[in-house]
């Protein structure tokens, strides 16, 4: 879909007989000379978070964007809660500014009168970006689809699943059976409702981040690392606590290992700790960051060579890159659902 | 690739709060309102499957129990039918024997008693007949002679002598 709608997006280019900015470049009008396309701020325009959820640029320049609320709380001056639209291009509100080069370019900073930015003193940004009301969407999806579930469950009682139930069920059993009583055992159950809440939340949320446009779909939530970093937090935080004593002693007190080594054992086992959900949070962030610039890099490329003879091959790269990545959008849900319940089973296990 | 260090790799504080919080209001309200009946739904099917196939299975042994009890209750029947027969057959055998054995006996008295009857009759018939040949014998010498002849001794025996000669067993 994202690849028809780029497609369709380029022959519009060519009527057009204009170039216009995908990328939130300055637009050149017919004749002009065109400036040089930079497919790195292009494809980090794309993945990175942002205070707006841009749709299109117009020929014009203007942009068709939702613009999202911007909530900044500052010591001296409070909250402050308004449309990102008194920020787009560039414009200071209440002396905010979203910063548009160098390092901390999308980030709203405070400016003094003069106009100019205090990089040293930035405000506290709590505002709803592109990623957090993508993340509300999937989770709205989600407690859509799992509460009817749970409804139809009441309906349909002991019988053979019916219609949605016959659809999700297998994957609900496929987490019990193949993830959960493998590594955790007869404790599972105490476990089943995190494992599966972590699944279908990072399923949606990359499956959601597959679909090119509108909003809510199109945002690549697991690819940013705030998520991966809260979610694998959330696994430490569940190992952790559901250590045994076997597990502290693993730590503290490696069986089998002398005395003397323990001052080297104790730090790099308090460091294999973190290293795992660590792990967690870099695998997921980087496999589902890594495939859209992989899809994006390929749509560079029409741009870079400037021509429509390679719009087909490009093309067709990306829509195999699309069905890898549905693949990937599973495998990763599964894969950071399998190392948690891996993680939590090895932290109470019993004395063998 | 410094830009990059920096966007992306650069957790922002407020989407680190907003999806801590979102990821926590999402897993209670699912687990309270979702998880929960799931899968004691699942489990409560599970449960239900497992029983019936249990008994199920126990039903089948318990016909299978029968049908071997069947069996050997049918096959102890037989071997109880073929004793039972095999001893009316003695006994019909032994009642058959014995009977025969007193009927031949009895028939054999009878025989025996006949044979005895008959030899008297014979004997008693015979001396009969000596008697009535003598008598016959004088009545016809007498008339012979034209004169009665008394049946003293001297006749009597000249006429046993003379049936003594007569050979009867010619006859």
């Amino acid at each position: 879909m994202k690849t028809r709608i780029l497609f369709g997006f380029l022959f519009f280019l060519l009527i057009n007989g204009s170039t216009i900015s995908l990328f939130g470049q300055e637009v050149k009008g017919a004749g002009e000379t065109t400036e040089k396309f930079d497919a790195n701020t292009f494809i980090l325009d794309h993945v990175a978070d942002s205070h707006e959820w841009h749709i299109l640029t117009k020929p014009n320049g203007e942009n068709i964007a939702l613009y999202l609320p911007v909530i900044v709380y500052t010591k001296n001056k409070g909250f402050y809660v308004f449309s990102s639209k008194k920020l787009a291009y560039g414009k200071v509100y209440k002396g905010f500014k979203i910063e548009e080069e160098g390092d901390l370019k999308g980030t709203i900073v405070i400016v003094n009168e003069e106009g100019v930015a205090d990089e040293k003193n930035l405000p506290l940004d709590l505002s709803l970006t592109k990623t957090v009301v993508a993340m509300i969407s999937a989770a709205i999806i989600g407690l859509l689809l799992f509460l009817s579930l749970a409804r139809s469950y009441k309906k349909t009682g002991i019988s053979h699943p019916k219609g949605m139930q016959s659809f999700l069920e297998p994957v609900i059993l496929f987490i019990r059976d193949d993830i959960a009583i493998p590594n955790l055992g007869h404790k599972f159950e105490k476990y089943m409702p995190y494992l599966l809440t972590v699944f279908f939340f990072i399923l949606i949320n990359n499956l959601m981040g597959l679909i090119p446009t509108p909003p809510p779909f199109g945002a690549i939530v697991t690819g940013n690392i705030a998520i991966t970093f809260i979610l694998a937090i959330c696994t430490f935080i569940v190992i952790q606590f559901s250590g045994n004593k076997m597990y502290w002693k693993h730590v503290f007190a490696t069986p089998g290992v002398p005395f003397w080594l323990l001052p080297i054992m104790i730090p790099v086992e308090i460091i294999g700790l973190f290293t795992k959900p660590f792990a967690l949070m870099i695998r997921l962030f980087a496999n589902m960051v890594a495939g859209h610039f992989v899809s994006l890099s390929l749509i560079s490329l029409i741009f870079i060579f400037g021509s429509l003879v390679l719009a087909p091959v490009s093309v067709l790269f990306v829509i195999f890159m699309d069905c890898l990545e549905v693949l990937v959008a599973f495998l990763q849900a599964y894969i950071f659902t399998l190392l948690s319940a891996l993680f939590i089973g090895m932290a109470i296990q019993e004395e063998h | 690739m410094i830009l990059l260090a920096n966007s992306l790799v650069t957790p922002a504080v407020g989407t680190l709060f907003w999806s801590a919080f979102i990821f926590i209001l999402f897993f209670l309200l699912l687990t309270k309102f979702a998880w929960k009946p799931i899968l004691s739904a699942v489990k409560a099917r599970d449960e239900v499957i497992k029983s019936s196939l249990e008994s199920a299975a126990k039903a089948r042994e318990d016909m299978l129990k029968i049908q071997s009890d069947n069996e050997s209750i049918l096959r102890k029947a037989r071997e109880e039918r073929e004793n039972i027969l095999k001893e009316a057959r003695d006994v019909r055998d032994k009642l058959i024997s014995e009977a025969k054995g007193k009927a031949t006996e009895e028939a054999e008295k009878l025989i025996e008693k006949a044979r005895v009857g008959i030899e008297n009759e014979k004997l008693k018939a015979l001396s009969e007949i000596h008697e009535q040949v003598a008598t016959l014998s004088v009545d016809i010498a007498s008339k012979l002679l034209g004169e009665q002849l008394k049946p003293s001794g001297e006749q009597s025996k000249l006429i046993d002598n003379y049936l003594k000669e007569i050979d009867f067993k010619k006859n």
